[in-house]
């Protein structure tokens, strides 16, 4: 694989781009902070057997207009990339959101609208050569209306379904496109919050994570009882999420 | 807040640890003997900014006691695991810099496997670098090797000050070295750069003996040191009168290329305790019965064989959350290291104290230390280290008491990482070097602003 993992270095997606490197194949990283890009790539030299160098470009998701630019870098430097996996994305709590119209309007920007971007980017670049594999990061929160994720759930929620018409339409042109439910995943976005039963650890995901991309899954819940849980959540009728908090 | 740059990562985390800090349930933070305290541990990925008014560093939690705790509940403990970069690593040399958060068993993951090992080990893998360094852990090679902080080149520390500065062996050698072993009472470190050993194969050469009493134990203790390595004892320390001490001599060496295995070790699933046993589970009983049958497991006097690295470092990291055992009332560690000067029949007069007391578990190590290292508060000194885990009961703290006069007696000191339960005046009058430690407290913290639950009952400081 020669795979760009965009908010590879942090989170879940240092767990991927850690993952992907140890079994052998290059990555490429992409981020929006360049101090933390130099220090992964360090890290990730370093968990390479052979010590292959790793490379990297600025991006942010804040900023579309860089989106292709850092594409078409990250392509140089793999010699043709077949995989883009996105992690980048921006979290706030309901209660911060509710009290700040700016920042909502920022979050609802950058996890929806600039997610959705920077996939059309990578999308028409991975078809230009006859597919490959989109491995995106939408959330448990996007299956269903929640109180305690109200407005992140509802852009999580747009970028499962434009996932899902993506794996629809190219499916047969040979994209791959995996779109990533993970529920509470005990990482630096997360620090602070009271983890929940069933949490999980960034290198559990990224582990089930991998194994979807390599079966080529359009969908992954993880930890994997998350796919039970909202099961149960999108059956509930409306009197009884009027009722609970969850 | 909303003027902060929009980051995928970093922002994000700030704006959710500002709303959601201080609000919800209280939780509890324990050490690995699962004693509790009130208070909360904020987990960061980015040390050098989490660490700005932090009060206390707090890597994996596997100190037995109150090292790892927070004096009040309202205080800041940064979580380190998550900052587990190398940030670098020259392969001809074995150097290597992290931050501190990485784990040892990460890093033997990688690197066992590339012909390196780090230079010292605790018995478990399951610690951060940082931990290593504030605990200055000793392993199997003491007496050869010393202390992890004898191999430590540079750390990066923030200062209760909120400066941030790099110290060596060279440069503000008082912090470098007060620092290792200082319980992350003089700063938080946030990078350890430490230079590895050369392996000469993935795989161990052991050499294991059934020993019969506590004085032959000794002399194999000191026969061993000499011939290997590496090298240390499990004690049945229930055992009475003439077994007494007897148990099982434990040696190695990294194997040479010719006589392993040509494949590297396959690292065994790990187990998870299920539950938590009740507290009766472990008593007297069941102790001596696992004593027994573990001293008798080993059927011939001596043996020897190649194994992995896992079996011969880590035994008790096989089973995680293996402290379950004990149930809910929680154990600790009383580890202490009776000086050379005061000679063998000290050490059997520790022994016999020890089982006249009671108290004690199947677990008990020992271990022939060899001179002490440059660390302020660095725990072993050439003599004979003892360590037993012991369950939380009515007559414990009693029974810490004895031990820790017959200690100072000896002019012997105990091991701060696996300590909750010392008096402060015990402390003050087994540790010479307090003076100098608190002098260097003096000087790069004096509003003791870092502190612990442990500093708090030992040095008086605040809550």
């Amino acid at each position: 694989m020669k795979a760009i993992v965009f908010g590879g270095t942090s989170g879940i997606g240092r767990a991927i781009a850690r993952r992907l490197v140890e079994r052998g194949d290059q990555v490429f990283l992409l981020g929006n902070e360049a101090a933390e890009l130099e220090k992964s790539a360090s890290d990730l030299k370093a968990h390479h057997p052979a010590g292959a160098k790793c490379g990297s470009a600025l991006c942010d998701l804040a900023f579309p207009e860089g989106f292709a630019a850092a594409l078409d870098a990250a392509d140089t430097e793999l010699g043709g990339f077949d995989t883009v996996v996105v992690t980048a994305a921006m979290f706030a709590t309901q209660e911060a959101l509710e009290a700040d119209i700016e920042l909502t309007r920022k979050l609802v920007t950058l996890d929806y609208a600039n997610t959705l971007v920077f996939c059309e980017h990578a999308r028409k670049r991975l078809l230009a050569r006859g597919g490959g594999r989109l491995t995106v990061f939408s959330s448990v929160a996007g299956d269903r209306g929640r109180k305690p994720v109200a407005i992140y759930g509802s852009a999580k929620a747009g970028l499962s379904i434009y996932l899902e018409a993506l794996d629809h339409k190219y499916h047969e042109a040979g994209l791959a496109v995996l779109c990533v439910k993970p529920g509470f995943v005990k990482t630096g976005m997360t620090a602070g919050l009271k983890p929940p039963p069933f949490a999980g650890e960034p290198d559990q995901v990224a582990r089930d994570v991998l194994r979807a991309m390599d079966k080529r899954q359009a969908v992954v819940y993880t930890p994997h009882i998350w796919a039970l849980v909202m099961l149960v959540i999108r059956s509930l009728p409306r009197f009884i999420m009027r009722k609970i908090g969850f | 807040m909303s003027a902060q740059p929009l980051s995928p990562a970093s922002a994000a985390h700030e704006l959710v640890r500002a709303e959601s800090v201080g609000s919800g349930p209280p939780s509890r933070l324990a050490g690995w003997g699962r004693l509790s305290v009130p208070g909360r541990e904020q987990l960061s990925e980015n040390l050098e900014s989490a660490s700005v008014g932090a009060v206390l560093s707090r890597g994996l939690g596997r100190s037995y006691g109150d090292s790892s705790l927070p004096a009040n509940p309202a205080d800041k403990v940064l979580g380190t695991r998550l900052a587990n970069r190398i940030l670098h690593f020259d392969d001809q040399t074995g150097v290597l810099r992290a931050e501190a958060g990485l784990s040892l068993a990460e890093l033997n993951r990688l690197f066992i496997p590339r012909g390196w090992f780090t230079p010292v080990t605790p018995g478990t893998k399951f610690v951060t670098l940082g931990g290593m360094v504030a605990s200055d852990v000793h392993g199997k090679n003491h007496h050869i090797d010393g202390c992890f902080g004898a191999h430590v080149r540079t750390l990066r520390i923030r200062l209760a000050d909120n400066r941030v500065v790099e110290c060596s062996p060279t440069q503000d050698a008082d912090l470098f070295y007060g620092t290792i072993g200082g319980m992350g009472l003089l700063g938080h470190v946030l990078e350890v750069e430490f230079a590895f050993h050369r392996i000469t194969s993935p795989w161990i050469y052991m050499e294991s003996e059934r020993v019969p009493d506590v004085d032959e134990f000794l002399q194999s203790l000191t026969r061993a040191a000499g011939n290997f390595p590496m090298s240390m004892g499990w004690i049945d320390c229930l055992s009475r009168g003439r077994s007494m001490g007897r148990g099982i001599m434990m040696a190695g060496r990294w194997a040479m290329p010719g006589e392993a295995p040509s494949l590297p070790p396959v690292e065994a699933k790990k187990r998870s305790f299920p539950i938590e046993l009740p507290n009766f589970a472990l008593n007297p009983l069941t102790a001596s019965l696992f004593n027994t049958a573990y001293y008798f497991r080993h059927l011939r006097r001596k043996a020897s064989g190649v194994v992995g690295p896992d079996p011969f470092f880590y035994p008790l990291d096989a089973i995680l959350n293996w402290n379950r055992a004990y149930g809910p009332r929680g154990f600790t560690q009383y580890q202490c290291v009776i000086p050379r000067a005061a000679g063998a029949p000290a050490v059997r007069e520790f022994m016999q104290l020890l089982t006249k007391l009671g108290g004690a578990s199947p677990l008990c190590v020992i271990k022939d230390c060899g001179p002490e290292g440059k660390g302020v508060l660095s725990f072993p000194l050439e003599g004979t280290s003892i360590a037993v885990d012991m369950a939380v009961a009515p007559g414990l703290q009693g029974i810490i008491d004895r031990l820790n006069e017959f200690v100072i007696a000896a002019k012997g000191r105990i091991y701060l990482a696996k300590d909750r339960f010392t008096r402060a005046a015990h402390f003050r009058a087994m540790e010479p070097r307090l003076p100098a430690f608190l002098a260097l407290r003096e000087k790069w913290d004096p509003e003791r602003r870092l502190r612990s639950a442990q500093s708090q009952r030992l040095f008086g400081d605040q809550a």
